[in-house]
């Protein structure tokens, strides 16, 4: 960009609505440089290059997806670095968390580049924050040169799904990160319970002949986790959790003062195991759908705020590596597309406030990844999403920007649709 | 289960599991099984009710004596029985399962017989097909295997004439045998007083008594007052980590002996899907004695498949 001037814009007459300070008015909002200048009436100086009539819209910051995967390598490319930060731009997100269990498995500085070249043409969509490996290619065996890795953009350090099955080599990665107060992202999941499972473990799984995946599973992983997080002192994000067990530890850990934070994957707010009871691949994911008692309790940590962050748990996947039998197809739902949507379908079930919706889906994952967090004050970066909450929709294969279409909120109803992008103060799109 | 096993008019066009099956048409199946069934010397005569169709059996688990059933099943009704070894040519060329079976649609088949290793293939593959094939579930996974079940309460009904005032209790690896689910709800359907199923904790799966069992882990308690023993093998071949520490203490504990077959009702008869293994989950002594109607099981399964595919593929009333 240069020396380029950037364009001076104005959204005007929208409601804005910021989680951070809990402003909610009717007003304009100004946009210099990249940043908010003002909230109302205009600076004196100030002239628009354009206008944009958001009126009857919903001006918020910019949604903070935790976790979507991006790309895969395989002979049938699932999606690809571009299609997929397209879309979750187009969906409203101006910054994205990825894992690092991609291919090549981001665990040494080259394949970080490769990444950060890939992205190059993405940069004016989003921010794409990766994490770092914590053992070399997710073994579980050797750390990573996570010191490094973080110095050069990633946000925190996990070891994804994988497992450390080595308790020894798990506190030393802990206490390595927690000695430069790195951030480490942990997927609570034993390395043998559960290991060949697909499904949740109930009686669900054993009327369909599935293996399961019991809840133990991640609560065995979790208090081990806890133990080790008090330990240490790491600074600790728990990921995807999926059992009302685990939304009590972390409620008591976060009492006990343990620097610990939690997220959910947005369809665990939705589905149970009984959407798999047709072998219904679309709903095959990980951690599994569990029962609507695990789902009640999942919700209510959203609401009381023990749950911080939904992600959307983007995973995109081709339509062979789906249709085929359950066991044998790929965990993952298509979010990026009914994030949002869902999102505001959560808070109007929950009877939750949009301030508390978009602190969980913008501002509180955005702090869990430790960038910069104004909200909507002047002098913030413009990162925006403006959405238009009347708008009566349902989600069709032929309006998804996702380059795939795995999902099973195909067909769902949806109230509340994204009209506008802004990611430093310009739009990802018209 | 949603029944894409029925067709518009509610008649069964896929037979994938019992589950969600009726009554009346379980019996249906026993009561047409039993016409194929010479009543005086027991044989089954050659029919031509499937004359011009064509069975595919398609095994992609090792099988002898089901396939074989399935296969003389089907000579007995005049079909062209072509046995696909899935071991051999299957998608280790590449080939997907959905691509595979449009081949063999346009060769053209009339009804697969498909035996998987994984669960709910049955389901996927019925729901790939084209609408005019038909399909047999020959066992999916740890899911179903029905006409196995069929034909264990052909046996039952054989010997015991009626299911209602009948208990029975199902012995061994409850966990890994789709036999054991699909015995569960037939009998649970055909109205039995009681399903007791005994096995260590570790072959029990979670939630079994919402299947509308009673869970027994001590064999003679199990065994008490019960008409009907069915035994089960271990399946070792679908375990995945330590579930057992030994034969030898498995046969202590949960092996059918006469002593242990002294609690069950004086007239209990002794069942077993096969293959057996003696010394294990039962001894040979009960194997060999007039208490076990193991190879009667056998013979009836053929009239049983016979009985299936006549119906699916519409040819006999339903």
């Amino acid at each position: 960009m240069g020396c380029e001037r950037m364009e001076r814009m104005t959204l005007s007459g929208g409601r804005v609505l910021d989680p951070l300070t809990g402003f909610d008015a009717i007003t304009d909002v100004h946009i210099a440089n990249g940043k908010i200048i003002a909230l109302g009436d205009k600076p004196a100086d100030f002239i628009a290059d354009s206008v944009l009539d958001v009126r009857q819209q919903v001006v918020v910051p910019g949604l903070v997806d935790l976790c979507a995967r991006l790309w895969e390598n395989s002979t049938q490319q699932k999606a690809h670095i571009c299609s997929e930060t397209r879309a979750a731009s187009l969906n409203g997100i101006t910054t994205l968390c990825c894992p690092p269990d991609m291919q090549p498995i981001i665990d040494n500085s080259a394949a970080l580049e490769l990444l950060q070249q890939r992205n190059h043409r993405s940069v004016l969509l989003l921010n794409l924050l990766p994490l770092a490996a914590l053992t070399k290619e997710l073994a579980g065996e050797h750390l990573t040169e996570m010191y490094t890795l973080t110095r050069m953009g990633c946000v925190g350090v996990s070891n994804a799904q994988m497992p450390v099955a080595n308790s020894q080599v798990w506190k030393n990665a802990l206490e390595y990160a927690a000695t430069y107060d790195l951030t480490v992202f942990i997927y609570p999941r034993d390395a043998w319970l559960g290991r060949d499972g697909c499904v949740h473990e109930s009686a669900l799984s054993t009327r369909l002949g599935l293996r399961g995946i019991p809840a133990l599973s991640e609560n065995v992983a979790l208090a081990r986790d806890l133990l080790l997080v008090e330990q240490t002192g790491v600074r600790a994000h728990f990921c995807r959790l999926s059992t009302a067990q685990s939304v009590d530890m972390i409620a008591q850990a976060q009492a006990k003062g343990l620097p610990v934070t939690a997220d959910v994957a947005l369809h665990q707010l939705f589905l149970t195991e009984n959407d798999n009871r047709h072998y219904d691949t679309a709903c095959h994911v990980y951690p599994p759908l569990r029962s609507d008692r695990h789902k009640t309790a999942l919700r209510q940590g959203v609401k009381s705020g023990v749950i911080s962050a939904i992600c959307s748990d983007h995973q995109p996947q081709s339509p062979d590596s789906k249709a085929c039998i359950y066991a044998e197809s790929s965990p993952g739902i298509s979010a990026l597309d009914s994030f949002l949507p869902l999102s505001l379908k959560l808070a109007a079930e929950l009877n939750m406030s949009w301030h508390d919706l978009f602190q969980r889906i913008s501002q509180q994952p955005a702090q869990i990844l430790r960038q910069p967090c104004l909200g909507l004050n002047v002098g913030a970066q413009a990162d925006l999403c403006v959405f238009d909450p009347e708008a009566v929709w349902s989600l069709q294969k032929a309006d998804m920007h996702s380059m795939r279409y795995n999902t099973p909120f195909l067909s769902w109803e949806f109230k509340g649709r994204v009209t506008h992008t802004l990611l430093n103060g310009q739009r990802s799109f018209a | 289960m949603p029944n894409i096993q029925f067709d518009a008019d509610g008649r069964l066009k896929h037979f994938i599991g019992i589950e969600g099956l009726p009554h009346h048409l379980l019996f249906k199946i026993l009561d047409t099984a039993q016409t194929f069934i010479n009543p005086v010397d027991h044989t089954i005569q050659k029919v031509p009710i499937l004359r011009g169709k064509t069975v595919f059996n398609l095994f992609f688990e090792p099988s002898t004596r089901t396939r074989t059933t399935f296969e003389l099943a089907a000579k007995r009704l005049s079909a062209d029985v072509v046995n696909f070894n899935m071991e051999s040519s299957s998608n280790k060329k590449g080939e997907s399962l959905t691509d595979l079976l449009h081949n063999l649609e346009a060769m053209y088949a009339d009804l697969f017989v498909v035996r998987h290793h994984q669960s709910g293939a049955a389901y996927f593959i019925a729901q790939h097909l084209s609408p005019q094939t038909r399909l047999i579930n020959a066992g999916d996974g740890q899911h179903e295997h029905p006409t196995q079940a069929m034909l264990d309460m052909y046996t039952i009904r054989h010997y015991k004439h009626d299911f209602v005032p009948l208990k029975v209790a199902i012995v061994g690896d409850i966990f890994h045998s789709r036999v054991a689910r699909s015995q569960i709800y037939a009998l649970s359907t055909l109205g039995v007083a009681e399903i007791r199923v005994i096995c260590p904790k570790t072959l029990s799966p979670v939630g079994i008594e919402s299947m509308g069992v009673k869970r027994y882990h001590d064999l003679t308690a199990g065994l008490k007052n019960v008409d009907v023993v069915i035994m089960l093998r271990l399946q070792y071949e679908r375990m995945t980590s330590a579930l057992l520490p030994s034969e030898c203490e498995y046969f202590r504990c949960y092996g059918l002996t006469h002593k242990a077959l002294e609690h069950a009702a004086k007239d209990a008869i002794v069942m077993h899907p096969g293959p057996i293994n003696r010394g294990v989950e039962i001894a040979s002594s009960v194997v060999d004695s007039p208490r076990a109607v193991i190879l009667q099981q056998v013979s009836f399964g053929i009239a049983v498949r016979m009985a299936v595919m006549a119906m699916i593929l519409g040819l006999y009333e339903q």
